[in-house]
């Protein structure tokens, strides 16, 4: 069964450049919060720091905060892009993920070669691959496009197109970052449509997003990070009215 | 808008576990190297995709490659087999061989340092087993070599040099030639990741070994200190296609070395995938 469990996570980016010690001192000096030294005396910014939380079927989870909370970086962990420095992880089901939704694609190939490329990325056999460029070409209507190089298509065609890869597979863990909303009204409408199925048949969602109305609207517990750490996690009403009144940051520890 | 999205196959729903605590390096790195074997399909198409834009627009494309290949073999094999007073007829085939392994070498151990680096915008965005950026970087300098390899049969067939049956060996040595491309695509790729240096330092190394390497003269030059060649493997390498194919097979020392380097590559690029491949992602 879908689900999600973290103990005490964290992740840790290592400054590899800063090399000079003045420049290393002055950093760790000025910012003592995130900024700090590891054991092997490199500057490392504590992305995540001793995050807890389990995420159940049926959760549709909002990760909300400033910039640079650390959203993304949790959403990319989930994925299994980096792993984690302390604590430990458990993802259960197919993971989908919606952070880069243009990664991976070859701009000199034409969109259907983009797409049987995706496919191969998902690790699709050729029959998958045949139905996912069907279903794809259908839905992005980028009809005689799909034959040309992508490099030749305006912002909004790249959009659809990667918007269409995307959300082509319906998982059970769906991983979002932001909106990606764009393109053409028409196509807006298809996508709204598209993301609410998606959404809806997803056991779990996790959405980072700095749009409160979306987390109202779709939510059903949001997460706020602050400085790498969880602030508050609790039902989206609780969280959100907590951020719009402007609750005060629990001091740092 | 009914059903518009396909179910993922049920072969997806997996498992995924991460404890620093315990880190289980050892399985995961044998996950992905299996994994990323069975993924090779994507990494043909990645390197067909690597080559294709390389030479976009190109009239010969790769085909260039070939043409200033043979254009270096026959002028440098006018002007050595002069200076060496060697016979052309003699002296071209080895140099071609020589010239066209060693090419192939030079290539592959350059573009290994960028395996990693060059996949980066795939790297932290999707979850890939790190040994398909390897394969990639295999599968697209193997392309590139079947556009020079066959010059070599040109060259045989132009001074009608015909290798007995033991040349069927130099598969064996292209085979080793594979194995140090994969291996060196996942410790050089992991390390000039991770150290920037790295790759003026090995296209230095690469250099030097070019004139230390008997390519364009022959061993027998160095008279008794031919004995310490051995202990090069760019040598030895190269000598185990280029043996088979113009000097009736290679010494068994030859086939020693390049066999012991092989391994050594082999068990140095594991050892340090297994320890080092969790830091991947933020080295890139």
């Amino acid at each position: 069964m879908p689900r999600i469990r973290a103990e005490d996570l964290a992740i840790e980016f290592p400054l590899y450049h800063v090399g000079a010690r003045s420049l290393k001192k002055r950093l760790l000096a000025r910012t003592p919060l995130r900024l700090k030294q590891d054991e092997s005396n490199r500057v490392v910014v504590a992305a995540l720091r001793g995050l807890s939380f389990g995420i159940d079927r049926g959760e549709r989870v909002a990760l909300v905060g400033g910039n640079g909370a650390g959203k993304t970086t949790l959403l990319r962990t989930l994925a299994g892009i980096y792993d984690p420095v302390a604590g430990r992880l458990e993802v259960e089901g197919s993971v989908g993920s919606l952070i880069d939704p243009a990664a991976g694609m070859d701009q000199s190939s034409t969109g259907r070669e983009n797409i049987l490329l995706r496919a191969l990325y998902r690790g699709m056999d050729d029959a998958e691959a045949e139905e996912m460029a069907d279903e794809v070409g259908r839905f992005s209507g980028l009809g005689e496009f799909l034959d040309v190089p992508v490099r030749s298509y305006s912002a909004g065609m790249q959009v659809r197109l990667s918007f269409a890869m995307a959300t082509v597979i319906a998982p059970e863990v769906l991983l979002m970052d932001e909106w990606l909303l764009a393109g053409d009204a028409d196509f807006m409408q298809r996508a709204k449509e598209r993301l609410v199925e998606l959404v809806q048949g997803a056991d779990i969602l996790v959405l980072a997003t700095h749009d409160l109305a979306v987390v109202r609207e779709w939510c059903t517990r949001a997460i706020r990070l602050e400085g790498g750490r969880i602030v508050a996690d609790g039902p989206v009403a609780e969280v959100v009215d907590g951020m719009a009144r402007g609750a005060p940051v629990p001091a740092e520890g | 808008m009914l059903q518009s999205t396909i179910a993922p196959s049920p072969s997806q729903t997996v498992l995924y576990v991460a404890d620093a605590a315990r880190p289980r390096r050892l399985e995961r790195a044998l996950e992905d190297i299996s994994t990323g074997f069975a993924r090779w399909r994507l990494a043909a198409a990645l390197a067909r995709l690597d080559i294709r834009n390389r030479y976009r627009g190109s009239v010969l494309g790769p085909f260039w490659l070939s043409l200033s290949t043979a254009v270096m073999v026959v002028a440098l094999g006018l002007l050595y087999s002069t200076l060496f007073t060697l016979p052309l007829g003699e002296y071209l085939p080895y140099l071609s061989v020589g010239l066209i392994v060693w090419g192939l070498i030079n290539q592959t151990v350059t573009d290994a340092c960028e395996s990693l680096i060059s996949a980066e915008g795939i790297i932290r965005q999707l979850p890939l087993p790190y040994t398909v950026h390897a394969l990639r970087c295999v599968f697209r300098n193997a392309a590139v070599a079947a556009h020079s390899l066959p010059l070599i049969l040109v060259v045989f067939a132009v001074f009608g040099h015909l290798p007995g049956p033991e040349a069927l060996l130099a598969f064996a040595g292209l085979a080793l030639v594979g194995a140090n491309a994969f291996a060196l695509s996942i410790v050089l790729g992991m390390v000039c990741a991770r150290f920037r240096d790295i790759p003026p330092i090995v296209g230095s190394v690469l250099q030097l070994a070019f004139f230390m390497s008997p390519v364009l003269w022959k061993p027998e030059l160095l008279g008794d200190r031919r004995v310490w060649l051995p202990l090069n493997p760019f040598y030895t390498l190269m000598e185990t296609v280029r043996g088979p194919l113009v000097e009736g097979g290679a010494p068994g020392v030859v086939w020693l070395s390049a066999i012991a380097f092989t391994l050594l590559t082999c068990a140095s690029a594991f050892a340090f995938f297994v320890r080092f491949r969790g830091r991947i992602a933020f080295w890139v």
